[in-house]
């Protein structure tokens, strides 16, 4: 085996803030690996040991997901590895998305509405309680999506309003907001964590 | 922290959450649509961003005219058709149509040289605005200028409406050179370069420790294919604006997409490819097959044929 100490992370990088991402996974001592193929998702015949789903437009990462089983094989990549899915991405991973109906990979029980807040002058950032150590969590909400229902299975973690905006579920973390975007790496920190974890076990 | 840090500095809430959707595009394609069907083919195409607009570049050069503002009701309509972010155009200085198109909701305001300037002293003072702002830049000075005045995303302005690429890589070598040349200079020497570049002194030096610009730096402005796109990102741009390039059949007139299956097919052919060659900008087998989808590209004129009173990248300074 290799030294796992450094986890290896992939980012997600069809479109979006996925730069911001892979700085923030460097930060908190992973190796960020851009993903904007199937293939990438096991560079040299290994797979990478987590992914980063990032923001930006959910349907124009779609139409590239439609292409070249690029779905399935994410799909079966999500079923089995941490994950971390924020904003465009948490809508990608959703059971359902609504406002308007699209398809999903359907990997974390929840209903995630789109652009449920506005527009971008609705745009906002807030500070508010997280079950993360360390007091309250910034949170940059960017036309963001609002989840609207949890399964059973599905641990709050942060909430908004009253709906929840970073849920877990399993090896999954999903937030509607962007941690990437805020100095504080508690958030990416508690996901590198879980990656090094799934490694050990 | 906001009241700390004032509204105006790049720490601010305000700046930072139109900054955060500018980061949100990037890697992705802004299509400049005239209607609500072209809006939906854009979105289909995986547009990240839908630019509305009465005329595309193009016809505004063929057509002459002041070129204003597009109607509220055409904005509106596409804001409800598409669910992707919706930009529209201001007029360079006119402020009180930037208020109206904040009013409509749009998501970014572009402050254009492509329309007719409305004043030719001022750009608006983007920091008023809870709305974002993109401007046009053809040098590293004017960028900054720009995002001292509150833009929150800069563009180059190559020569809109041409289909010619060219003054677009021109503009971007240009922002690049100058942000790679003040990374070099001392601190002394900073001061001397912000007087050169006729830019505010504390946004030279965040470039010159950063080598890049505060705000994401985009290209527009003649970009028409697949490989133009490719050009661009790989120079250096964080995402791609294209104007007449999808919808444009003739220097001034659009393809049928509302009557003409054929016609539609190829505006869908073209954005499709453009969107694709920006995502993999730097694996030329996919360029390759991009390109192959694209069944025809707009016709175009040569910049370098047009009289510099003609030109639209020298409005603004």
């Amino acid at each position: 085996m290799n030294d796992r100490s450094w986890p290896r992370i992939g980012v997600l990088a069809i479109q979006g803030d996925y730069a911001a991402h892979a700085d923030a996974l460097t930060e908190c001592g992973a190796i960020p690996s851009l993903v904007k193929i199937g293939e990438d998702l096991r560079p040299d015949g290994r797979s990478l040991d987590g992914l980063v789903l990032p923001g930006g437009e959910s349907t124009t990462m779609l139409k590239f997901l439609e292409k070249h089983q690029f779905f399935d094989v994410l799909k079966d990549y999500c079923e089995t590895h941490p994950v971390f899915a924020t904003c465009a991405g948490a809508i990608l991973i959703a059971r359902e998305v609504r406002h308007p109906a699209q398809r999903s990979l359907g990997v974390l029980d929840a209903v995630v509405e789109r652009n449920a807040y506005g527009r971008q002058i609705d745009s906002t950032i807030l500070q508010a309680e997280t079950s993360l150590p360390g007091g309250p969590l910034e949170m940059v909400f960017i036309r963001a999506p609002r989840i609207a229902e949890v399964g059973p299975g599905v641990e709050v973690l942060a909430r908004r309003e009253g709906s929840a905006v970073l849920v877990r579920q399993g090896k999954i973390l999903a937030a509607t907001f962007h941690p990437e975007l805020s100095v504080d790496r508690r958030v990416h920190k508690a996901f590198v964590k879980a990656v090094i974890e799934a490694i050990r076990k | 922290m906001a009241e700390i840090n004032g509204n105006k500095a790049l720490g601010s809430t305000g700046l930072r959450l139109k900054i955060g959707l500018a980061e949100m595009l990037k890697g992705g394609v802004i299509m400049d649509v005239m209607n609500v069907e072209q809006a939906r083919i854009a979105e289909e195409a995986g547009a990240t961003s839908v630019m509305a607009l009465e005329r595309v570049p193009a016809m505004i050069r063929a057509e002459g005219g002041v070129a204003r503002m597009a109607n509220p009701k055409l904005i509106k309509q596409i804001i409800e058709t598409v669910s992707i972010p919706v930009m529209a155009k201001a007029r360079i200085g006119h402020f009180a149509e930037a208020q109206i198109l904040q009013e409509l909701g749009v998501d970014f305001i572009d402050e254009s040289e492509v329309l007719t300037p409305a004043d030719e002293a001022h750009h608006i003072d983007k920091h008023a605005f809870t709305t974002p702002f993109v401007c046009g830049a053809r040098n590293l000075g004017e960028a900054l200028r720009r995002i001292a005045e509150g833009a929150a995303m800069i563009r180059t302005k190559g020569e809109a409406g041409t289909g010619d690429v060219v003054h677009a890589v021109k503009h971007m070598r240009q922002i690049v050179k100058e942000m790679k040349g003040l990374t070099v200079l001392s601190d002394q020497e900073l001061y001397a370069a912000a007087k050169d570049l006729q830019a505010p002194y504390e946004l030279v030096r965040m470039v010159a420790q950063s080598g890049k610009l505060p705000v994401p730096n985009f290209s527009a402005g003649g970009i028409a294919t697949p490989a133009d796109a490719a050009l661009m990102m790989q120079l250096g741009a964080e995402a791609i604006f294209v104007g007449s390039g999808i919808f444009m059949k003739e220097r001034a007139t659009p393809l049928d997409v509302e009557h003409d299956s054929k016609e539609r097919e190829e505006a869908v052919s073209r954005a499709k490819a453009i969107v694709i060659a920006t995502t993999h900008y730097n694996d030329p087998k996919a360029l390759a097959a991009a390109s192959e989808q694209v069944t025809g590209t707009m016709k175009g004129l040569a910049a370098a044929a047009i009289e510099e009173s003609q030109l639209l990248q020298t409005r603004g300074w």
